[in-house]
């Protein structure tokens, strides 16, 4: 029984002129199924969201360039798939919202009219009946006076409504993924919580499956059922949130689940990971966390820790997942 | 007239690494080219007597627009003057107008940016203004009415009008960098300890900001020149006993003497188009070894 | 949009103050005496020619009373007399149609050949057609309009004799094409670089990523999403790009010996006719004033930011 998206040991390198490529990704494998939401985790430069662009197809040509694996959605590969082919799946079946809605919408094409492009283009609904189906979206992600704002450009809305025009957009088709990348860091906290709601309800009343990808471990927390923690380009853990949050295998999970401030910390300094975030350019040698890592040892500078399974579901690349899980609980 | 070859993208600034810029700068075919075109000009235009030994006045009426013979490469005039010589002694005041504009205009667009710049206020109020109604007339034809007026012109008048139209955009530019630096943490920080103004300017701003300065000061030496020899068209240049290639070009385009002696025109044209080509050659290349990722 | 308009409309002022002052200036502060440069240098004039020229530009009041009133006449339409009597309005009035059939042509060749050019460059990024347009816009830059002016008589005219050297009998398309032709390559340099830039950022941009995340093709990619967007800094130039036109126009209709604005100066120059030299100058900046305003309105027809505003 395969999984509905099965990305399978991705490899992919930045290349520019003069340079030497720069490995982004390496070996990155995600699996996700109707109904279900994996949270991606992980600092900004861990490549979750270029794992997310690479599902999408959505990243730069010459620039980016695939060096292994597989991305398989209901059957097919879509690194292989043509052209044509690969378009009747993007934006139809796997969709995609985006973190800045300001930036991410045509400026000078009205809301409904980038809604309705979606009909138009992969239903071949004509121009009456795409813009009246536009506005039946952005009625359901609860746009107040949708029949009357249609005509508006984006500049006209406020932040979080504007998120609600991406999420219509991404919506239209009632695709089976949806990815969304970092969709509240833009907005207000209370506007956030908002947003987050809609994903939630809608993903669940239509049997979505949800790729979310976000740095907020709590935001993570409130709506996925699996979380896969990335860093420097690897995935570091993966498993169900819950097990994951309670006995982090790895000692970066258990780094970022340190730094979330709890009653345990009151009164003192909130524990914080020591050293810098990774530059996928200079790894070091072994495992990329070792220089920040407490575990570390002559092991970890030299030898690549591969990702494996060490209970049901759960999977870490750590030499020492035995004493990260065996050590005291987070907070504690 | 050609109003200004500062294209908008000019306006982006970035540093570079200048050093190793510089040194690429000889490997590109089109810089070499460029560099010896303006070299032999320049050599022309301060030592002339090294590329001919016959005086440009030294003429024979009876070998009016006679062609090419030996000794005579590029033949004689109309008042039967050998048209190379005059070729040569032309290059100085065609250069000077080009040189002189940018010169001067990069200086006063430096001084004015720099004030408007940093000083902001009034200063800034009457230097923008200025600036942008200069900017907001046709340059060509202003300067046509104010040359019109000026009796015996020299080299000195078609500069003055040439600067009063050029500085403003490359004031813009400098005063918008002024800016930018300006309101910098580090700077508001300096502003507060009491470091003075010509010592942030000096410091901070001006090493940032002149690396585009230049390279646009570089592409506007062709134009200065291309409008010395437009103003001579048009009756406004400078005019006989006078050498300049403009003059040439004007007057081989009189009474249609180019269209019996077509040679009269290709010469002094070749010349200045062969300069002004090597001048922005030049500018681009500089900027792409200074400025790498405005073009990108 | 109303208030857009108005704010470009009254914008317009200060430039049209400034610009018709500091003409006006010019002619009449530098040393020596305004009239006999008027006239033309060392001509003898006659007592009562002097006196007319003296009325005429009110010389006899104090300086920015002989301004007001002479800008006050200008937007009446009055532009003088020159000396034999005739009216520069008049003058103004023959020479206008040809002025504007050279400058609409050249107009819309330079959109034509820098719009396709830049984006064409723009599309095919670092390869053939991006250094060509490099090739082009450089050596169009550089090279004096006029020199390509002579050279395309010379090649056209006299050698292939395909169109006429110059002169205006053989009527509107033929007698146009070359000078329109010269004007328009003179002036596009910088409009093809810019819409080359401005392509590039724009196929950059988010929303054109996010087009392709909703599976749309390339093609209407760019028909429906990039190239508006990419028009609007072009637009902004074509406004300020009518200077440039217009300048140039003086110089290409004296080559072509067309009977323009430009020709009409070139001609008044010549035969030291100051009141024509004043009064079709500060026309041609007015009527700069009115085209660049014109471009400048079809703005907002893109940009709905700069219409609902």
């Amino acid at each position: 029984m395969t999984a509905l998206l099965d990305v399978q040991n991705l490899s992919l390198e930045f290349r520019s002129p003069g340079n030497p490529p720069i490995a982004a990704l390496q070996d990155v494998s995600l699996t996700l199924d109707r109904g279900e939401t994996l949270a991606v985790l992980g600092e900004s430069g861990s490549g979750k969201s270029i794992t997310a662009k690479a599902i999408m197809g959505i990243l730069p040509k010459p620039a980016s360039r695939i060096t292994g694996g597989r991305i398989m959605f209901d059957g097919d590969d879509l690194l292989t798939l043509p052209p044509t082919r690969l378009r009747r799946v993007q934006g139809a079946r796997i969709a995609m919202v985006f973190q800045d809605a300001l930036s991410a919408l045509n400026p000078v094409q009205t809301v409904a009219t980038q809604i309705a492009e979606l009909y138009r283009v992969h239903r071949g609904m004509g121009k009456k009946q795409a813009h009246a189906a536009a506005i039946e979206m952005m009625r359901a992600v609860r746009i107040p006076d949708a029949a009357n704002r249609a005509d508006d450009y984006p500049f006209q809305f406020s932040g979080g409504m504007r998120q609600r025009i991406m999420i219509a957009m991404a919506l239209a088709l009632d695709p089976d993924v949806l990815i969304a990348d970092e969709p509240t860091t833009a907005l207000d906290a209370t506007v956030q919580a908002q947003i987050l709601d809609l994903l939630g309800e809608i993903t669940q009343e239509r049997q979505m499956a949800l790729l979310m990808i976000t740095h907020d471990l709590g935001v993570a927390g409130q709506l996925a059922d699996r979380a896969l923690v990335m860093y420097a380009g690897r995935v570091a853990e993966s498993g169900p949130i819950g097990s994951m949050f309670e006995s982090p295998a790895h000692p970066y999970t258990k780094g970022l689940l340190g730094s979330i401030p709890s009653a345990a910390h009151r009164g003192g300094d909130l524990p914080t990971i020591q050293g810098l975030p990774p530059d996928i350019a200079r790894r070091p040698p072994g495992c990329s966390f070792n220089p920040r890592c407490g575990y570390a040892t002559a092991q970890c500078r030299t030898v690549l820790p591969h990702l494996d399974p060490f209970a049901p579901d759960r999977a870490a690349a750590c030499h020492h997942k035995g004493e990260v899980i065996a050590d005291a609980p987070v907070g504690a | 007239m050609p109003e200004s070859t500062t294209s908008p993208q000019t306006a982006r600034a970035r540093r570079g690494r200048p050093r190793s810029g510089l040194r690429s700068l000889w490997k590109s075919p089109w810089f070499d080219i460029a560099a010896i075109i303006i070299v032999v000009v320049a050599l022309m235009a301060l030592f002339p007597s090294l590329f001919t030994h016959i005086d440009p006045r030294d003429c024979d009426l009876s070998k009016s627009r006679l062609g090419p013979e030996p000794g005579h490469l590029m033949g004689y005039d109309i008042q039967g003057c050998d048209y190379w010589s005059n070729i040569v002694y032309g290059a100085r005041t065609s250069l000077e107008v080009g040189v002189y504009t940018a010169a001067i205009s990069f200086v006063i667009a430096l001084v004015a940016g720099s004030l408007a710049g940093y000083f902001g206020g009034v200063v800034d109020s009457v230097i923008s203004w200025t600036s942008n109604v200069i900017l907001g007339i046709p340059v060509g034809i202003a300067s046509l009415v104010i040359l019109y007026q000026f009796r015996s012109r020299t080299v000195w008048t078609i500069v003055f009008v040439l600067v009063l139209f050029s500085w403003a955009a490359t004031m813009r530019y400098m005063r918008s960098s002024v800016m930018q630096v300006r309101n910098l943490e580090y700077i508001q920080a300096a502003r507060g300890l009491g470091v003075g103004p010509w010592r942030i300017l000096g410091s901070h701003v001006i090493p940032n900001a002149v690396t585009p300065l230049i390279v646009m000061t570089t592409l506007s030496v062709g134009a200065g020149m291309a409008a010395e020899a437009g103003f001579s068209i048009l009756g406004v240049g400078l005019k006989l006993p006078a050498f300049s290639w403009g003059i040439q070009i004007a007057l081989a385009s009189q009474d249609g003497n180019w269209q019996i002696a077509p040679l009269l025109m290709f010469f002094p044209a070749l010349m200045l188009g062969l300069t002004t080509l090597a001048f922005v050659v030049l500018g681009e290349s500089l900027r792409d070894a200074l400025d790498p990722k405005a073009r990108r | 949009m109303l208030r857009y308009t108005l704010r470009r409309v009254l914008l317009m002022i200060p430039t049209l103050i400034g610009s018709t002052f500091l003409v006006y200036l010019l002619v009449f502060l530098i040393p020596g005496d305004p009239v006999t440069r008027l006239a033309g240098g060392e001509k003898r004039l006659s007592d009562s020619t002097i006196a007319s020229i003296r009325e005429q530009y009110n010389l006899d009041d104090p300086f920015f009373v002989q301004y007001a009133k002479y800008l006050w006449g200008v937007l009446h339409g009055d532009f003088g007399h020159d000396f034999n009597g005739n009216s520069v309005s008049t003058l103004i009035a023959t020479a206008l149609p040809y002025t504007v059939v050279l400058a609409l042509t050249a107009f819309v060749l330079k959109l034509v050949i820098g719009v396709c050019l830049g984006v064409w460059a723009g599309l095919r990024q670092g390869r053939l057609p991006d250094k060509f347009n490099l090739f082009f816009t450089i050596f169009f830059l550089a090279v004096p309009g006029f020199i390509i002016a002579y050279f395309s008589q010379y090649v056209f005219g006299i050698k292939l004799h395909w169109l006429p050297i110059s002169g205006v009998q053989a009527g509107f398309p033929l007698a146009f094409v070359m000078p329109a032709m010269v004007l328009a390559l003179e002036t596009a340099s910088p409009l093809a670089r810019l819409s080359r830039t401005s392509l590039v950022d724009t196929m950059r941009s988010d929303y054109i990523v996010t087009a392709t995340a909703k599976g749309i093709s390339p093609q209407r990619i760019m028909w429906v999403h990039a190239l508006r967007n990419a028009f609007m800094p072009v637009v902004t130039y074509l406004g300020l790009s009518m200077a440039a036109l217009l300048g140039g126009s003086v110089l290409i209709e004296t080559i072509f010996n067309l009977p323009g604005l430009g020709g009409t100066l070139a001609r008044a120059i010549d035969t030291q006719n100051g009141p024509v030299v004043v009064g079709v100058s500060i026309f041609l900046l007015l009527f700069y004033l009115v085209a660049a305003l014109v471009v400048d309105l079809l703005y907002p027809i893109i940009d709905p930011r700069v219409r609902h505003a």
